[in-house]
């Protein structure tokens, strides 16, 4: 091995010996050599720069002043400014945290907890990156085997379903009620799972199609049971389930008192994480799916029987969606009406769009669905401060999941090395995979 | 057009893939650039194109020195380019391809009688002929090329770079390039012909520039022997021929009866084919491309299914198995398109190299892969099969293709075997890898194992083959031993029977006395 390297060395130049170099030259060196979390950092910004020149185009307020541009320019450049400012400052403060009540809860020891909590904002992020987190993993993994799961919003439906069912109508103590709750979510996404699975198997219909029909079919699937006396709570006529006994709740991690909505979902989460980086890199069945993701006729060649990988996917990819979907139930909602998950609830939705901003491995994963939720939790605080509406967080959650997507323009706007085509890795094949 | 590189050097980082680079192409001459792969072949014809951009250097082109950036630059001065791999539009006709970017409009639309009657003229004048009309997806390769030639002389082009074109080309179709070459010479213009194959360029080339390692290593001329080219391109003695001790076969290994297997649109490509490999001999399945041979070996593997007869191996009956039961009865398989079978091009070495064992100790333990015995493993072979690369941990793709083709065979044999089936195991392999790949095939049947090589090179059968076995549509045409010679071969594999005429030179052994005679009638 070594010899080899030598010999490759050989056959190139002597490297000319690297001149001392300051550290602050060698630190702009780094940035110039474009590490994906330098270019993932710069679209990031850039996307809230361009959200930044929306909200000045789209604001009465600040349009008005740029009207008065030539009688007084330094007040619409200021309007702008300060219109901009207080818009993401409302986004950072209501998605992550106050830093001004920070410091005072920190002096005072004061505001710790209660509806006004200073980890309100924290902890309202990490509710709504749970279940994204954990749809998105399976999303990911479908995507690493060429499988595209579009249908991980129906089997998360699917999941709530099930779950809702066991964890309001049996009763027994939380040590197995819960656990038993959250296998009956990961049954349902699995049974939803195994239909595309098998017909694209067996009759080669493809699952792009199957799964985004499938997803209707879920929905109103959804409604039908609502109305069925398995599931409606008594006496309700509008299609409302019974609620989940409490011993199939996930409990909130600092205690119902606290008025944090932050609960054990998240340990969930981080387990599904583990799971799914040791699945990935570690474990034989992860590895089949990879090469067949990879190179499905190479896969068949070395003796991987790819029928079953394909069902074995969708098995895990559509159990960690309905995972996802009885984490949003047990964990925050704990009861299902006609819009769980439906519109822009659909977090089946967002989760293709995380898993390919974090090119489909869990720890990219992770930082994507924070990123999308303290967009979102941060996007309503904007709305509820300022005026400006919630839509504008989501056009800045769509220029950023562009623009993160795009790391060569990215290199081309801010000069970074690299910026060359050859160097783009595709997250995803065709369809025709 | 004459050109010329002086001193031409490209670095990428610290790795120099050429290094002071001096090239002299005269007008009206066909200039070969021989070299391994990986020696900076392409590097130096993209430097030409360009689309790259030498780090030192200059080129001239007739005496005045010139800076190209851009390949429309390049087409611009004169210069086209064949790449290996065609740059056509599959659903275009030949004419609409030829006069792409460069489209005869009348009133806005293109003008086709005028584009038709480019193309008549340039296909009379030069030999090259091609039906204007035909759409680009249903020509032959041969004729596919034929095109680009085309459109790089209907952008006027005095300079043509082939870049590796016999590659994908069957023997007529080189001898048809060849001639369309010298026509061109004769019309004046300059060929700068790039390959590995001495053969070619004995045949073709006026001058040869050889460079190894990203260097001129020397000038030669056609009348040098192919032993002395080799030895100037790899840098040492090679050896051209296979050494091969005779050895007298053990028991029947493989054996095929009858077999049957339909191709993709149902029809049966490969029909009552029967065929013993025994231990310790190699047999070499030879044919033209198309004859069933792909199917029959995807049959004995397991990928596709038989329709009727039987495959079995070491005394077990495997016919129909999966792929996995079939390596694991002692199959060892070199897929004929190693890129789209044999490796999954984006994994790295370490992944590829236990590709169809993951689950084998001590690579992998309840499920959890043991990273560091793979590794270990990985670096073991790289020593072992002398793989070039940088590091086991690079993606497979960065690898040489005779590079590649190491890694599936250090994989295959890394096993333990008691058939090894190699489809085409040396094609587009520079002339190193070629020793090596057959040296270890070698090394494989002295040792006591089955192999059965597919190839469609006569040379690889006649060097390799204990037995040749000839396929024609479908069906053995004759089992042989190779000291028939060339003609014999030659018929069989257009479909000539021959029966127990003096012809065929008494085999070494009774075994192959009984096989080489009507195969559906053996014993079963």
């Amino acid at each position: 091995m070594t010899d080899q390297a030598t010999n490759v060395a050989a056959a190139s130049s002597e490297a000319p010996a690297a001149p001392r170099r300051s550290r602050i030259r060698r630190a702009w060196d780094w940035y110039l050599e474009g590490h994906p979390v330098i270019v993932t950092g710069l679209a990031i910004f850039l996307g809230l720069v361009i959200g930044g020149i929306v909200i000045i185009l789209t604001t009465p307020s600040v349009l008005h002043a740029w009207s008065n541009f030539f009688s007084d320019p330094w007040n619409a450049i200021k309007v702008s400014f300060d219109s901009v400012g207080a818009a993401y400052r409302a986004m950072f403060t209501g998605s992550i945290v106050d830093p001004s009540a920070f410091w005072h809860a920190v002096t005072t020891g004061q505001g710790w907890t209660g509806g006004s909590s200073v980890l309100t904002p924290m902890s309202e992020t990490l509710t709504y990156a749970t279940p994204l987190v954990i749809a998105s993993i399976g999303v990911g993994i479908g995507f690493q085997t060429g499988v595209f799961n579009i249908g991980a919003n129906g089997q998360a439906i699917m999941g709530g379903i099930l779950g809702t069912y066991v964890g309001s109508m049996i009763h027994v103590p939380m040590a197995i009620h819960l656990p038993l709750t959250l296998l009956a979510g990961i049954l349902g996404g699995i049974l939803a799972g195994l239909i595309p699975g098998f017909l694209k198997a067996y009759t080669g219909a493809h699952e792009v199609i199957v799964t985004i029909m499938l997803n209707y079919v879920i929905v109103y699937f959804l409604t039908f049971v609502l109305l069925s006396t398995a599931l409606e709570a008594p006496g309700s006529a509008d299609g409302v389930s019974r609620t989940l006994d409490t011993s199939a709740q996930l409990p909130a991690i600092f205690g119902a008192s606290s008025g944090l909505r932050v609960n054990y979902g998240l340990v969930v989460a981080i387990v599904v994480v583990i799971f799914a980086k040791w699945f990935l890199e570690r474990s034989t069945m992860g590895f089949d799916f990879r090469v067949t993701g990879a190179n499905p006729r190479a896969a068949r060649t070395a003796g991987i029987n790819n029928k079953l990988i394909l069902i074995l996917c969708f098995v895990v990819s559509g159990g960690l969606a309905g995972l996802a979907g009885v984490t949003q139930v047990s964990g925050v909602n704990h009861y299902i009406d006609t819009n769980f998950l439906v519109g822009s609830a659909g977090i089946g939705f967002t989760a293709i769009t995380v898993s390919l901003l974090g090119q489909n491995k869990p720890i990219g994963i992770v930082w994507g669905s924070l990123l999308f939720a303290a967009l979102s939790v941060g996007g309503r605080q904007m709305q509820a401060q300022t005026g400006i509406p919630y839509d504008l967080a989501t056009v800045i959650q769509a220029v950023v999941v562009l623009l993160v997507a795009s790391p060569v323009l990215i290199k081309e706007v801010f000069r970074l090395r690299g910026a060359k085509t050859s160097g783009i890795q595709l997250a995803t094949k065709g369809w025709s995979s | 057009m004459h050109l010329e590189l002086r001193g031409v050097t490209k670095r990428f980082g610290s790795l120099v893939a050429n290094r002071n680079i001096n090239l002299n192409v005269e007008p009206g001459t066909i200039h070969c650039l021989l070299g391994e792969n990986g020696a900076g072949k392409s590097t130096l014809m993209n430097v030409l194109f360009g689309l790259l951009h030498p780090d030192e250097g200059e080129i001239l082109i007739d005496g005045k020195p010139v800076v190209i950036n851009n390949s429309g630059e390049a087409v611009r001065m004169g210069i086209g380019m064949v790449h290996q791999h065609f740059m056509l539009v599959p659903v275009f006709t030949v004419a609409e391809n030829v006069v792409l970017g460069f489209e005869p409009t009348r009133a806005g639309f293109l003008n086709h009688a005028e584009a038709d009657a480019s193309i008549r003229k340039a296909s009379e004048q030069y030999g090259l002929a091609v039906d204007p009309h035909a759409v680009v997806e249903e020509l032959s390769v041969g004729l596919q090329q034929r095109v680009e030639i085309l459109k790089a002389l209907n952008h006027n082009a005095e300079l043509l770079i082939l870049d590796e074109p016999t590659a994908v080309l069957t023997p007529q179709e080189i001898e048809g390039l060849f001639e369309i070459m010298r026509n061109l010479k004769a019309a004046g213009k300059s060929i700068l012909f790039i390959t590995h194959k001495l053969k070619e360029v004995k045949a073709v080339a006026d001058m040869i520039t050889v460079i190894r390692l990203g260097e001129v290593v020397g000038e030669a001329t056609p009348d040098m022997t192919e032993q002395e080219l080799a030895s100037m391109m790899v840098g040492r003695d090679v050896n051209l021929t296979v050494t091969k001790a005779p050895k007298v076969p053990g028991e029947p290994m493989l054996s095929v009866r009858d077999l049957v297997v339909l191709d993709d649109r149902g029809l049966p490509v490969v029909n009552g084919v029967s065929l013993d490999v025994h231990a310790g001999e190699i047999v070499a399945l030879a044919g033209v491309q198309g004859n069933g041979q792909t199917e029959f070996v995807e049959a004995l593997t397991g990928l596709r299914p038989a329709l009727r007869g039987t495959v079995t191996l070491n005394g077990h009956d495997i016919t129909n198995h999966s792929p996995r039961q079939i390596l694991n009865a002692g199959l060892g398989h070199v897929p004929e398109d190693r890129q789209a079978d044999g490796l999954v091009l984006s994994m790295s070495v370490q992944d590829n190299l236990v590709l169809n064992t993951p689950r084998v100790a001590p690579f992998a333990r309840r499920g959890t892969r043991n990273l560091k015995s793979v590794r270990a493993n990985a670096e073991e072979r790289v020593r072992d099969f002398d793989i070039r690369t940088t590091s086991v941990d690079a993606p497979t793709s960065s690898l040489s293709g005779g590079n590649q083709q190491k890694v599936i065979v250090a994989r295959e044999l890394s096993r333990p075997l008691s058939l090894l089936i190699a489809a085409q195991p040396t094609r587009g392999l520079d002339v190193g890898s070629i020793e090596y790949v057959h040296k270890r095939i070698v090394q494989e049947r002295d040792e006591n194992r089955a192999v059965l090589i597919v190839s469609s090179e006569l040379d690889e059968v006649l060097a390799l083959g204990d037995r040749v076995a000839v396929m024609f549509h479908g069906q053995i045409t004759g089992i042989v031993d190779p000291s028939v010679g060339r003609e014999i071969i030659g018929l069989l594999m257009t479909g000539s029977q021959i029966s127990d005429d003096s012809t065929v030179t008494v085999p070494a052994n009774a075994t192959t006395t009984t096989s080489s005679e009507n195969p559906s009638e053996d014993p079963s």
